[in-house]
Parts: C-alpha cells; structure tokens; sequence
C-alpha cells in the first residue's frame, strides 16, 4: 500500500517535535543530568489523589457531563474570578477538557477557516503551530526577543495582523522563555485589538508561575476584552498535575458552545476520577490559601534564580524568567546554534537540555531549561555545563 | 518574621548542608547577608543544630526506642516545668513534649535493649516525685519521620524530556 497516497498531507507533512529527538538520545545514555523535563518534578499532593481514589471505590467511574461536573466548575469559576480576574458562568462558559491541550485544540478548531491566519508569538510552546495547521489555517508568527523580555509588543502585534487574521494566541507566562505579560502590557494589547474581530486565545497554563511583584492577570479581566477572550488553564503546573490531564476553557457562551460540540463529539468528557481530583484541588487550595502551590512555587523561584545565576557566571547571556519554570539563555556567544549546542552538551557532558528552535525559529541561539529539578541536579547541570563551556 | 529569614529555615529545614553561597543565589542576596541572618538565627537559638536524619534501621546497631507517656501532678508556681525538667535531664532522654489530652508529658527516648530502657523507665522515670503513671510504647518500625519516608526512594518518574 502507498502509504503516501492515502495519509493527508496536511496532517502528515507537520514535522515531529523537536524535541523527539532529544527525547531518543537521552533515554538511552546513563548518568544524564536532564533539564528537558518540562513538567514539575513534585508529585501531585497525596490529598487529590486520595480524593480521586476515593471517588473510584465510591462508584464515580462513569461519563460525565460534556461540559464536566458542575461542582468542578463552579469551583473553576470561583477560582478564575478571584484568583486571575475574570468571571464565567459555570453553567454555560466553562468547558473542562482533557488537559489545557485539548483546549487549544478546540479553540483552534471552533474558528479557523481554510487560509485564515492565527498570530503567535515566536517562541512559544510546541503544539500551537501543528493545531492551526490541522485545522487548515496559517500559523503567522510574531516575533519577540530577549531585549524586550520576551513580550508581545503592540508593534510586532500591529505589524503581524492582515485582513486574514482571525485568532492570537498569547502564551503567556510563556514556555519556553519564561516571558510574562503585566497588566500595564496587556492593555497595550487590547488598544491594538479593541477594533478588529480577532479572538484572543490566551494560554494561561503557568498563571500560578510568577516571581516578581506582578501576579498574573487573565487577558479577560482587561477592560472590553472578555468577549474577544477564550482562557485555557488547567491543572498540570500549578498543581502537578500533569498526568490526570485535566484542564479548562473558558470564554462567551456563544463560543463555549462550539468548543463543546467538538469536544461532546470527540471526547466525550475529561476522565472522571481527574475531576474530582481537581475539585479536591481547588476546595484544599481555597481552605489553604493555595500552600502546595505556594510551596512549590517558592522551590521553582529558587532554582531558577540558581540558572540564572549559573548561566551568568559562565558567560552566557540571559534574561529573568519571570514565569512559568524555564530558563531560556542565549548561547549565541559560543557561535554554536542551539541544536550544536545542545548536542554537545549532552553527549560530551551529559546535561539534556532542548534546542530553542524546538520553539519555532526565533528561539535559535537560546536552550530552555528547566528549573523544575531537584537542587543537587541543577547544581550538577550548572557544573557541567560550566565545564562544557570552558572546551569551547 | 521576614520572608529572608522565613526562606532561609525552609531552606535549611530541607538540607542543612546548603552552602551560603547557593542560598544567597536562591534568595537573590548577597553571601554576606545570608550569613549574618543565619548567625543571628544561631544566636536567638532559633537554629539549634543541623542534624542528619537517619535510617537507625538499616544500621547494625542494638537499638531501641520508645515513646513514654508520663501523667504527673502539676506543682503550685511551677507548673510541669520543674518535674519536666528532672525527666530532661537524662542523656537517655531525646525529647520531652507537654501534651494536651490523656497525660502530660511525652518522653522519647533511645537505649541498646528493651530491659535497659525499661529498667531505666522503672527506676529513674517512675520514681520522680509527682510522677503518677507512665506508658512505655516501643517504636516497632518508622514509616515516616520529619516529613521523609523511610523506605520510599527518590526516583524520578518523569520521562527525560518533555515539551
């Protein structure tokens, strides 16, 4: 059979993640320190999971709702409004998926059009260019750089928006660059948007992951712009969470109800026993003023003040992670672009860490790293990278 | 208490044996800083020592260890001070806690045998004016102490990379 003939090619033509690749080496070489791991490296508090255990002996192991338990989102209302800002019914603008993900999936798919353009910043996370392309549409992407911390700039926005424009996804606090987004800056933003009919997508996974003085703010919450404004959150990195895959989308009604169509179609509903896992998640953190969160957080601050430092000293340039638990320096002064670098860095030093580019073209000449590892490994990472430098 | 100070008995609660150095990196001040607020810890006896937790069990020692539970008369103007006092006096005795509930001190201690830490409870503790009873309970197997579990390994379950 000719395989080629019968795949589509729209689907099958998106490349494998970069990071594949760095995945397959790694796992077959001993003693490697890695700060590839783009998940936290705490184990999600026993008290949720005893609750989703609990739930499984009590009978709770069928479908539920496509738009989720009602309690999880009721909980999920309360905690966007007071926590990040904006304020959704749960009855009808709060749709639990199967991580935020899924969420990007959906909203992807519920507006784009064949040769409609979806604005995203450049670097971002992996998965947004391959969802517009699934969905037929045309990843447009918006530069941004270490000299502005990595944001998105109402100038590179402007430049980047044509009459095809239909979404922008603003992954913010942002993985890889740890880049985040304050109020001040998302006003900026919406002064550009306010006129057009763009929907905002914006990608709040790491909302809970900030260092600085500036708490995280929904895109949603900033004045005109909740009916333009899908949300996705979810339960992964600020609760470590990442393998329940439970995450949300929130936005208008008249939205929400699309996204649902598809979900209602192709997932039915988020795994059960990963809902009351997050209703335990959500009722703790409220009694507790977030401490798990909290605790961590306080742990991923101070690794990646110790990368920071560490890339620093060694010589390399790098920007303040103000979010999210990646560190993302540039390593343009070796003269080595960044899967060169990250290559032998690993095989000559055994330290995994993954190739800006993985991230889209502007992440060339940076690594992301992560800083969600224990003390002992980012201080050995630090060690060795700090010899592998010297070689060079 | 200030959030330095706070950080740094996290910190160190976590591993005492974290140089200065990494934690004026982790707290953004400078070594400096760090050490004058760890030696006034030290001095206000806030930090009292930097002990490592044990796993007596996977030591070849002759050890036993019991939690005792002591119910006393509490004296006029002293309360359980002074008789708390005459039981923490003891080498033998590793701590001594004042409960709320069914008696008033807890006792732990650590001998080679069962007969040498009873003997002890039955001669030295029991015999304390204003002492009325004690319960010795012999710790069989520890689970868990100060947060670590004893048997449970470190291993990380995550893949290596991931996006």
């Amino acid at each position: 059979m000719n395989y080629d003939q019968v795949l589509c090619r729209r689907v099958a033509d998106v490349p494998p993640s970069g990071i594949r690749k760095f995945f397959d080496i790694v796992n077959v070489m001993d003693d490697v320190v890695s700060l590839g791991v783009g998940e936290p490296d705490f184990r999600t508090p026993w008290n949720y999971t005893d609750a989703a255990i609990y739930s499984l002996r009590s009978g709770h192991t069928h479908y539920t709702s496509n738009w989720g338990l009602l309690e999880l989102r009721q909980w999920i209302a309360r905690y966007q409004a007071e926590r990040f800002g904006p304020e959704y019914n749960p009855e009808n603008e709060i749709l639990v998926t199967v991580g935020a993900s899924e969420g990007i999936d959906l909203a992807i798919r519920a507006l784009v059009e064949p040769g409609d353009e979806v604005l995203v910043p450049d670097p971002s996370y992996v998965s947004y260019m391959p969802c517009i392309t699934f969905a037929g549409g045309k990843c447009v992407p918006v530069p941004t750089d270490m000299e502005h911390a990595f944001k998105l700039t109402p100038e590179a926005l402007r430049a980047a928006i044509t009459p095809k424009t239909k979404a922008l996804i603003l992954p913010y606090p942002n993985n890889p660059t740890g880049g985040i987004m304050t109020r001040a800056d998302y006003e900026a933003i919406a002064q550009v948007l306010k006129d057009t009919n763009i929907v905002v997508i914006h990608d709040e996974i790491y909302a809970e992951l900030t260092y600085g003085e500036e708490k995280h703010v929904s895109f949603a919450a900033i004045p005109g712009m909740w009916e333009r404004t899908i949300t996705l959150n979810g339960f992964s990195k600020a609760f470590a969470m990442t393998g329940w895959r439970l995450g949300y989308a929130a936005g208008p009604k008249e939205l929400m109800k699309v996204l649902c169509r598809i979900h209602q179609y192709t997932m039915l509903c988020a795994p059960i026993a990963s809902q009351y896992a997050g209703v335990e998640a959500l009722r703790v953190g409220f009694d507790t003023d977030f401490a798990d969160v909290q605790r961590m957080v306080a742990a991923y601050d101070r690794r990646r003040r110790m990368l920071v430092s560490g890339f620093r000293e060694a010589g390399l340039s790098c920007h303040e992670p103000l979010g999210a638990f990646y560190v993302f320096p540039s390593v343009k002064s070796t003269g080595l672009g960044s899967e060169e670098f990250c290559e032998k860095l690993l095989y000559g030093h055994r330290v995994a860490a993954v190739p800006g580019t993985a991230f889209g073209a502007l992440g060339e000449g940076h690594i992301r790293c992560s800083a969600a590892s224990s003390n002992e490994n980012i201080q050995k990472a630090i060690d060795r990278i700090k010899e592998f430098l010297d070689t060079l | 208490m200030e959030k330095t100070e706070m950080s740094i008995l996290n910190i160190l609660t976590e591993d005492a044996r974290t140089p200065i150095s990494q934690i004026a990196v982790m707290l953004g001040e400078t070594e400096a800083t760090i050490a004058d607020t760890i030696a006034r810890l030290e001095r206000q006896r806030i930090i009292l020592k930097y002990p490592a937790l044990v796993n007596w069990e996977r030591v070849d020692v002759d050890q036993v260890e019991a939690m005792i539970e002591v119910r006393v008369t509490p004296q006029r103007g002293e309360g359980f001070e002074a008789i708390a006092e005459q039981i923490y006096r003891f080498e033998e005795v590793s701590s001594v806690y004042l409960m709320s509930g069914g008696y008033d001190l807890l006792v732990n201690m650590k001998a080679r045998t069962m007969r040498q830490l009873a003997l002890f409870v039955a001669e030295k503790l029991s015999t304390i004016e204003h002492v009325i009873s004690t319960a010795t309970h012999f710790v069989l197997k520890k689970y868990k102490d100060q947060g670590v579990l004893m048997d449970e390994t470190t291993e990380d379950l995550r893949l290596k990379v991931t996006p």
